[in-house]
Parts: C-alpha cells; sequence; structure tokens
C-alpha cells in the first residue's frame, strides 16, 4: 500500500496551517517572518504560494522513481516502500548532486552549518508508519491536503474532477510527470499556471543517466580486450622487426 | 649555487606568495562559517566554480596523461616517450589537487570516502568517484619509477615493470569511464540544462574534448618547461601532437554542430541572449587554433603554437563553465557570480599546482634528458640502465 498526499488548489484558502505543522514537526522556528518567505529553505520545508486568485504548495514530490535517490552517490535518498522518500543525514557527504538533479528543486541545503545537511520534506514518515496521517493533513482545515492510500486518492480526486467540471482543469498532476509521484494535486488552472514544472517528461529522469551506466561494464570487458589487443599487436609488431633486423 | 640561503626574489615567486596568502584565508574563513559564509551557492544553484572549473576543468585538463599513456606504450608509438612522464606528472598532480578542490566544495568533507564503502551503482557520481579514487592510485603508480629510479630502490621499479601494461590498460579504461562520466552527470536535467548544451552525447562530448584539453596541455606544459629549465622544446613532438590535436577538434566541433542540427536548436543561435554569446566565445577558441594549427609554419613555431594551445585550454575551460554554470542559469531562476573567496580557493590550488610540479621536476628524473644523463653518470647501476634500453620503462 503506497501512501499518498492529495492538494487540491481550489480548495486551499492559504492560511498556511500546513507549513506551521511543519515547522513544528521538524521543531523548526516558524513565525510571521518564516511565513511569509515562499521559497523552500533550511527551515521551511513546505511552502504555501500564491498565483493571482489561486495558492499552490510546494513540497517534496516524492516520486515513484525518484532522481534525488538515483543521483546520490552514498544512497542516502531512499523511496520507501510506503511511498516517502527519506533521507539519511548520517550518509549524506555534502555533494549537493541530489539538488541539483531534482525535477523539482526540492532538496535544500543548510548553508551555514558547519556540519551542514540536506534537508526536505519526508512525508512525515515516521508518523505514516505509525498509522497516523502527515502532519500537514492533519492541519488542513479545509481538506485541501489530505493523505492516504494512493488509489484510494486517485479515485477521490477523479470524482472531484467529475462531480464540477467547470471548477477544475481536467488533470490531475502527479500520475504520470517523472514517472508519477506520490504527490498529486489538482487545479482551477493548468499546472504551469500555479508554478508547477511542465516540460518534464513522463519517463523517470534516472533512466537517462542509467541507459549510459549500464553500459560500463561492457567498455570495461571490450576495453580491456581492444586495448591488451592493440598492445600484443603493436609489441609484437616491434618484437618481429626487430628479430627480423637482427638477421640481417 | 652557493650558499643562498633566501630564495631569489621574483615576480611569480610573489604572486605565488599572494594566491597562498589569500587561499589560505579564504580556507579559514571556510572552515569558520561554512559553504554559506564563502560562496554565493544557493538551494536555487547549488554548484558553483568549484565543481564547474576546479572538478569538471581539472580533471579535463589532466586527460595528457592517459592519452600519451595510451599513445606510446599501447599504441607503441615510442618516439613521444620524451614528454609522457611530464604528462603523466600533470595528471597526477592535476588530480590530487581536483581531490583538494573536492574537500573544499563538500558539505562533509570528513565524509568523502563515503562512496567507497556506501554504494549506489546507479548514480553516476559514484562512479566517478570511484574512477577518480583508482586512477589518482594507478597515476601514483605511473609516477612512481621516476621516484624509484631517483632514490635509487631497484626492487619495487622491477615490480611495476611487471606490472606496468595491465595498470597502464586499466588507467586508459578508468580515464575513458569517469572523462565521459563527467558529461554523464549532466543527463539527468534535461529540463534544466540550456539547450545549446544538452545532449544525449554529452558523455562522448566530455570524452572528446578532454582529450582534446590533455593534449593542449601537453603542449603548453611542455613549453613552460623548456623555459623554465632552460631545455630545447621538443617542438617535432609538440608539433605532432598539434597535428593530431588539429585533427581532434576538427572531429569535435563537427560532431557538435551535426548534434546541433539532429536535435533541431541551431536556431537558438539566432536568440540574443547571455547563452547565445558565451557558446561563441567557446566555439571561437576553439574553431581558431583548430585552423592555425592545420598550418605546418603555425605547429612549427614555438610561440604560436603555445598560444593555440592555450586557446584549447581557455575553449575547454569555457566549455565546461557553460556546461555547469551558463547553462544551468536559466531554468534556476537566479544569477550565480563567484564570492571572492570562491575565485581565491580556485587561484591558490592552481597556483600550488604550478608550484609543486616545478619543485618535482626540478629533483626527479622528469625529463628525458636529466633522466639519461644521470644513469649514465653512474646513479643508476649498470643493470638498470641496460634493462632501460632494452624495454620500455615501464611507465613513464
Amino acid at each position: 500500500m503506497s501512501r499518498t498526499i492529495l492538494y487540491d488548489s481550489t480548495m486551499c484558502i492559504g492560511c498556511k496551517a500546513c507549513e506551521g505543522a511543519c515547522a513544528e514537526r521538524w521543531h523548526l522556528p516558524y513565525d510571521d517572518k518564516v511565513a511569509a518567505e515562499t521559497r523552500l529553505s533550511a527551515h521551511k520545508l513546505t511552502a504555501i504560494q500564491t498565483f493571482g486568485e489561486h495558492f499552490s504548495r510546494r513540497l517534496c514530490q516524492h516520486c515513484a522513481v525518484p532522481t534525488c535517490a538515483s543521483v546520490c552517490p552514498v544512497g542516502a535518498m531512499q523511496k520507501t516502500s510506503l511511498g516517502p522518500v527519506v533521507y539519511d543525514a548520517q550518509k549524506c557527504m555534502g555533494c549537493r548532486y541530489c539538488m541539483t538533479a531534482c525535477p523539482f528543486q526540492v532538496p535544500v541545503y543548510e548553508w551555514n552549518s558547519r556540519l551542514p545537511k540536506v534537508r526536505k520534506c519526508d512525508m512525515c514518515y515516521d508518523r505514516q508508519r505509525a498509522g497516523k496521517p502527515t502532519a500537514c493533513a492533519e492541519a488542513c482545515p479545509t481538506g485541501a491536503t489530505t493523505c492516504g492510500d494512493r488509489d484510494a486518492l486517485i479515485a477521490e480526486a477523479r470524482r472531484r474532477l467529475a462531480a464540477k467540471p467547470g471548477d477544475y482543469y481536467q488533470h490531475i498532476y502527479g500520475l504520470e510527470v517523472v514517472g508519477g509521484t506520490s504527490v498529486l494535486y489538482l487545479s482551477a488552472v493548468p499546472f504551469e499556471q500555479i508554478g508547477l514544472r511542465t516540460n518534464l517528461p513522463q519517463q523517470p529522469l534516472p533512466m537517462l543517466t542509467w541507459r549510459v551506466l549500464e553500459a560500463v561494464p561492457d567498455v570495461v570487458s571490450v576495453g580491456s580486450v581492444l586495448l591488451g589487443g592493440i598492445w600484443w599487436i603493436t609489441n609484437r609488431r616491434d618484437e618481429v622487426a626487430r628479430a627480423e633486423g637482427g638477421k640481417k | 649555487m652557493s650558499g643562498r640561503t633566501l630564495p631569489r626574489f621574483t615576480i611569480w615567486r610573489a604572486i605565488f606568495v599572494v594566491l597562498m596568502a589569500a587561499g589560505a584565508y579564504a580556507t579559514y574563513l571556510r572552515v569558520r562559517y561554512g559553504l554559506g559564509g564563502v560562496t554565493n551557492l544557493s538551494d536555487q544553484f547549488p554548484w558553483g566554480i568549484w565543481i564547474g572549473f576546479d572538478i569538471l576543468c581539472g580533471v579535463g585538463l589532466a586527460a595528457g596523461g592517459f592519452t600519451l599513456v595510451a599513445v606510446v606504450h599501447i599504441f607503441n608509438v615510442e618516439r613521444y616517450k620524451p614528454i609522457l612522464r611530464p604528462a603523466v606528472l600533470t595528471a597526477f598532480l592535476g588530480y590530487v589537487l581536483v581531490v583538494l578542490a573536492l574537500l573544499f566544495d563538500l558539505g562533509r568533507p570528513d565524509r568523502v570516502w563515503h562512496p567507497l564503502v556506501m554504494w549506489n551503482p546507479h548514480s553516476v557520481m559514484f562512479e566517478v568517484a570511484w574512477c577518480v579514487t583508482l586512477y589518482t592510485s594507478v597515476l601514483a603508480l605511473e609516477f612512481a619509477p621516476a621516484v624509484f629510479e631517483k632514490l635509487g630502490w631497484h626492487k619495487p621499479l622491477d615490480w611495476l615493470k611487471f606490472i606496468s601494461v595491465p595498470l597502464m590498460i586499466v588507467g586508459v579504461i578508468l580515464s575513458t569511464l569517469h572523462q565521459s562520466s563527467l558529461g554523464s552527470l549532466y543527463l539527468i536535467v534535461p529540463y534544466k540544462l540550456y539547450g545549446l548544451w544538452y545532449t544525449p552525447v554529452l558523455p562522448v562530448f566530455f570524452f572528446l574534448s578532454a582529450i582534446c584539453a590533455g593534449l593542449a596541455m601537453t603542449i603548453f606544459e611542455s613549453w613552460h618547461s623548456s623555459r623554465a629549465f632552460g631545455r630545447a622544446l621538443e617542438l617535432p613532438l609538440a608539433a605532432g601532437l598539434a597535428r593530431v590535436l588539429a585533427m581532434l577538434l576538427m572531429t569535435l566541433l563537427f560532431v557538435r554542430f551535426l548534434d546541433l542540427e539532429q536535435r533541431g536548436v541551431l536556431g537558438l543561435l539566432r536568440l540574443n541572449r547571455t547563452e547565445t554569446w558565451l557558446f561563441g566565445l567557446e566555439i571561437v577558441l576553439l574553431a581558431v587554433p583548430m585552423v592555425l594549427l592545420f598550418r605546418r609554419r603555425v605547429r612549427w613555431n614555438p610561440a604560436k603554437l603555445y598560444g593555440c594551445a592555450v586557446m584549447v585550454i581557455f575553449g575547454f575551460v569555457a566549455n565546461r563553465l557553460n556546461v555547469s554554470i551558463t547553462g544551468m542559469e536559466a531554468a534556476s531562476g537566479t544569477h550565480y557570480v563567484p564570492r571572492w573567496t570562491e575565485i581565491a580557493v580556485t587561484l591558490a590550488i592552481i597556483a600550488l599546482g604550478f608550484a609543486v610540479f616545478r619543485v618535482i621536476a626540478q629533483y626527479f628524473p622528469i625529463f628525458e634528458e636529466r633522466h639519461r644523463d644521470e644513469a649514465s653518470a653512474g646513479q643508476a647501476p649498470a643493470r638498470e640502465t641496460r634493462a632501460n634500453e632494452r624495454v620500455p620503462a615501464p611507465i613513464g
């Protein structure tokens, strides 16, 4: 059973209760100043953004095939079977490739720390394992953010699209993008108008590098034989030339 | 020579001292205040010049080592042997400095060894980490004969000679892998890297351009060594490399434009954007020396040859900075200009490279003539000299 978050922009009133609950859960300071920030940062792992009269919410998308987990050289990012993509700070060496590679620009860094960590939403992995909803879903007063089983939430999203076709842009964001994500969006307007990336492929991004990495064993085996062969031939040619030269 | 206690004052030494002092202060700030205190990096732009220049350019410019090892010992073109050892030394120092630079850039440099024990074979960075570690070890072994000769240690020399051929083959393969993999790092950001640079064949371009940079660097380094040590430039060899360089540059530029055309993004060149101009700069810095180096007159003129090598090096650097910085800026929604401390660390590392090369070249048998002189002067026993004449010295 895979856990998923459904964020319905049409139901969001921009109260930022999710931000406050998230900060509390991570023991991060949260005041008016932090609330006014619209970017993710080391002290703000989810953010409500305003686009005209529409709201949007930024948080880790918990991709089905996460780019961050694929690029991390030490395997500090892992996709759990429960759904959340979790981060192991004890492994991380701070190369920040996850930040460069994330298609949603989610992982953030503790730039001003002397022992810095990457930070990102982990979909309240500990709470979810205990059967509780995420802190943001629990705090949301309107039901704009809900959390539950993926199939059930997809069904719920489709039901809303069908029930009020005039209120919704008739798509669910997160079903196909980069191979699907564990955070789904509904919106009244096309998704790029609420700040979501729509230029991403439907294929998981890790395939792009895996195709090349797969070739490594071939390069090693074919390369060794080829180079060894070239060495043998050129060396042998010299030996023969020398031997023939000696005879004359 | 006699009784001088203080090193002679020269402008280069003064520059060196200033750069090292600035670098040392920047290092202190880096340790004291973390990455945020000394860099202009941000969550939107997490990789700056320490990755784009120190790592991407550093590794590429050190490619002369494996290229010449392949030419001399695998393809057996023995006439290039006199410039092999300096090229291997350049490569070895290059890699050591790249690792040094990496320690500045990593958030947790104390964990630089983590990829060696915590595996993720799906990560290009993991592959690069392993290749760079192994290849730096290979380079140390390839350079070791110079040290052992100086010290007169014959047992390890014989041992190195015994493993030299497999070692060289491993070195060439590791280089092929990680030179191209530095390009593969960017395959995962098709939506971020600007169309003039993002291409599925990025690893091939990185590999080809690294060989060009390695050859240019070998010419550059030969020219400087000849001046520094009052030796004649091995002009026939440098000119020979230059001819290969010209052909490789032509291949590189041809496939790059073919790729742009195939992907249908040539139209981007008509846009008046920063990317277009910096792409143009990169291409000009590679195309001009290519055209010039096809002329024999240029190849056989030390000053002009040197000028072309410098242009290729700059063109290569422009390419790497374009991929890692110029091409990534638009999608990041921010503007990155390195802070003085980032530049200070980078310059100090370059200065350190030049200085250490000079010192090593002074005290160890790096250049063929010196090497032979010492051998015939009886510093190496007759057995060794014979062995050197009969079999090509293992690696260098």
